[in-house]
């Protein structure tokens, strides 16, 4: 019966197709155990391509989706400092050629553009990223690849990678100047508010373990999701706990729920301030008189006073789309292009082993809007100023506080002796 | 409607399988080949949403929720599988004390995985569609009851960041079952497989509308209460149909993320389930390679458009969909059908009686 053997021939075609799974687990590559260190056959060969009169960089920013309002700035600096170093003869005497990618705020989309970038157009270093959540996709991908990141934008720390170049702050040199001046104003109640993410999340960790070793008790703690802009319950919550200060880790469009909220429940920064470790001047402006009067921890502001910050606020204002204000995250996307201008130049080649061996050096230095700035090349941060900011009727930040010298950078809090040991270990274990 | 052609559509499933296994391999770079495993995961998930949608008219919104299914089995077991003894990383960045959720702890099984990927979506369908068509919810309220799904699963991993890494997802795995996923060799291996699944999930697709079951499927989706005149019941037709495009939506889920090499609730969420909806109706639902190659183009354009013009290519995409949905409700795949009846039409007087019967057979 000819049903039967439509039958026994799909059966025949299902077996072919197990046959095939089994050649292709049988026919393949290295397995756990195996030795793959040191690049061996694993690591793909790099193919840039740096013969000509240009080098290939990466840009990967969202410029769609909920965070791009923020990285299309990071997009936009980068494309200045390119301009610029073109201008002055580009690197090795090769004019940057970039290509622009978007990260559409979906961190799949950020691993599969960094491999792009890596594999098809053969970049030789990649800058962007904004979230913590896009560097932990990219990094897994241009640690396989051997590629170089170089993400600009302050971080919960507790990280280091051979592949990336951190050029904003971890938090000691962000987290841990803003408590150090909650505790030289006297505050013992704080209240934690913060988007339920990575960043936040980490930075309430080691907030409540140097709040302990400070003596300031911790009233609360609430987290609104992201892309969530109501915090009325929460608030309320402040308003029952009393906190002499709100410490506010909330990022994105959020924090201008969070402002409107606290304003409408009387909340004054007379009586109950609030301190942000994202609220820029960028940001500001979108609160309003709301926001006014309240604290923010940066290692940049626009109101900085040295003469490298001048030039590059008029440079800023100058230049096509800017949106008129400097802040800290462009800031750092500035430095980290110049700092691998830098590093290329001190390597005498655009290798990524090379660029890493001229890093640990330690001789690489950027004289940067917030000053002169040093790379770490153990690490890969860099040194950076703790300035904490209060914002004015301009909607610009008044510097109030500044740390003695530039702090060294610290991601696993090695020189902190209140971060259980404990917890370091597992965590260096569990980054492999 | 014309009757399908099986042997031709079984060579058609010949012809792809040589082109996924054998062809792709050697001609597409490493990146693309990459991608094209990708878009095998999401045309995994779509030839189970022909099945339900397209021949079975349950317009199943939320096939994000067995896509997580899948992909977050497949994704805590690759954790584990990196982490060694140890808790994962991620875990022990938000609360540096707390041991691993009991629910983790048998992923760390091969054999327990591999059930959860199989069995996990067969039984909660099972229920959930037991529930919903035995009592004869279906239409728009079986829609929307599936999108909601979908929004709320993704609501919750998007909170409980600790248990299942929240916003950011799961992510840097190191190995896939023993095989290291850095190496070139076995993410072309880890391709194949992708592709290999692709295409027995076409081959049972293409036996179930072969067989009797296919004809009651369709035959309830046009006519429901005729097909219970006739002594079935529908609901019992609808939930095989339901359940199996569940399975086809976790294996493509599992697939994804050694492939991808992350998994958020992004990618399960309701903008997620709808885009596999949208390659379904552009590839044309009905038809047995429409859903497939639907999502797959939708997945090229994302990566492709989308690099060019990353501000337009939603416009493009949104644009493209209007205009299938207008002028060819069947989908692209109707379209050499259609290109054939005209030149038909042209030589000869309008055939009206056939046209009017495809049509109803579009109606669902």
């Amino acid at each position: 019966m000819s049903t039967t053997s439509k039958r026994r021939r799909a059966l025949v075609a299902t077996g072919a197709i197990a046959t095939t799974i089994t050649l292709a687990l049988a026919g393949c590559g290295a397995r756990a155990g195996d030795d793959t260190s040191g690049g061996g056959p694993t690591a793909a060969a790099s193919c840039v391509d740096t013969s000509g009169s240009t080098v290939k960089l990466g840009f990967l920013n969202s410029l769609t989706g909920g965070m791009a309002i923020s990285e299309k700035t990071v997009s936009n600096v980068l494309h200045m400092a390119a301009d610029e170093i073109n201008a002055g003869g580009g690197i090795l005497g090769k004019k940057i050629e970039y290509v622009q990618e978007d990260g559409a705020t979906d961190w799949p989309t950020f691993a599969e553009k960094t491999e792009k970038l890596l594999t098809q157009d053969c970049v030789a270093a990649i800058f962007g990223g904004w979230t913590s959540s896009s560097r932990k996709a990219v990094k897994p991908v241009v640690e396989k690849l051997n590629g170089l990141f170089f993400y600009p934008v302050q971080y919960e720390g507790l990280e280091s990678s051979p592949n990336i170049y951190y050029t904003g702050a971890t938090t000691n040199q962000q987290i841990i100047p803003a408590m150090d001046f909650l505790a030289s104003k006297g505050v013992k109640k704080l209240f934690l508010a913060g988007s339920d993410y990575v960043f936040p999340r980490t930075a309430n960790a080691i907030i409540k373990l140097y709040a302990a070793k400070l003596g300031i008790q911790i009233v609360g703690e609430e987290y609104v999701p992201l892309d969530k802009d109501d915090w009325t319950s929460q608030v309320a919550k402040i308003v029952a706990a009393k906190p002499d200060f709100v410490f506010n880790t909330i990022n994105g469009s959020s924090n201008v729920g969070f402002i409107k909220a606290y304003y409408d429940a009387g909340l004054t920064p007379a009586k109950t301030p609030i301190i942000s470790v994202s609220i820029a001047e960028e940001e500001a402006p979108a609160m309003g008189h709301e926001v006014t009067g309240n604290y923010a921890s940066w290692n940049y502001f626009q109101s900085l006073k040295t003469p490298t910050n001048s030039k590059f606020i008029q440079s800023w204002k100058a230049y096509p789309n800017s949106s008129g204000v400097t802040s800290d995250p462009m800031e750092a996307a500035y430095i980290s292009l110049y700092l691998y201008k830098s590093l290329v130049e001190a390597a005498g080649s655009f290798d990524v082993d090379a660029v890493n061996a001229a890093a640990k050096k330690n001789t690489i230095t950027f004289d940067a809007p917030e000053g002169k700035v040093t790379l770490d090349g153990k690490n890969h941060h860099i040194s950076k100023p703790g300035h904490i900011g209060r914002i004015n009727a301009d909607n610009q930040f008044d510097i109030v506080w500044a740390s003695d010298a530039f702090i060294k950078p610290d991601p696993y809090l090695e020189g902190y002796d209140w971060f259980p040991a404990d917890i370091r270990k597992q965590l260096v274990g569990a980054a492999g | 409607m014309t009757k399908p052609k099986p042997w031709l559509s079984l060579s058609g499933i010949g012809v792809f399988a040589v082109l996924l296994l054998a062809v792709a391999p050697l001609v597409l770079t490493d990146h693309w080949l990459n991608n094209l495993g990708k878009y095998c995961c999401w045309a995994i998930a779509a030839v189970g949403i022909g099945l339900a949608w397209g021949r079975g008219g349950m317009l199943v919104m939320g096939q994000g929720v067995f896509f997580a299914l899948g992909a977050y089995s497949m994704a805590m077991h690759l954790t584990l599988e990196t982490a060694g003894d140890r808790v994962p990383g991620f875990m022990v960045l938000y609360d540096p004390l707390a041991p691993l959720p009991a629910f983790w702890e048998p992923f760390r099984s091969t054999a327990f995985t591999l059930l959860a990927i199989v069995l996990l979506p067969v039984v909660l369908a099972g229920v959930l569609g037991y529930a919903l068509f035995k009592r004869g919810v279906k239409g728009a309220y079986f829609a929307i009851l599936s999108q909601a799904l979908a929004v709320a699963l993704a609501t919750l991993i998007s909170s409980t960041i600790r248990e299942t890494g929240g916003d950011t997802g799961l992510s840097d795995f190191k190995y896939f079952f023993g095989f290291v996923l850095n190496d070139p060799a076995n993410k072309v291996m880890v391709y194949l497989i992708a592709a290999a699944l692709l295409v027995m999930c076409l081959l049972a697709v293409w036996q179930l509308y072969r067989s009797r079951f296919g004809e009651l499927l369709v035959a309830t989706r046009d006519a429901e209460e005729r097909v219970r005149f006739l002594g079935y019941d529908p609901a019992n037709v609808k939930l095989v149909a339901f359940v199996f495009s569940a399975l086809m939506a976790s294996i493509g889920g599992a697939m994804f993320v050694p492939i991808v090499g992350i998994i958020t609730p992004a990618e399960i969420g309701a903008a997620a389930s709808i885009l596999m909806i949208a390659g379904v109706a552009f590839g044309g639902r009905a038809s047995l390679f429409g859903p497939a190659l639907g999502a797959m183009a939708v997945g090229w354009g994302q990566s492709s458009l989308g690099s060019t013009w990353p501000e337009s290519w939603t416009y493009i995409l949104g644009l493209l969909f209007i205009v299938v949905i207008l002028f060819l409700p069947n989908g692209l795949s109707s379209l050499p059908a259609r290109f054939a009846r005209t030149r038909r039409s042209a030589a000869q007087q309008p055939a009206p009686a056939i046209a009017t019967a495809e049509l109803e057979g579009v109606r669902s």
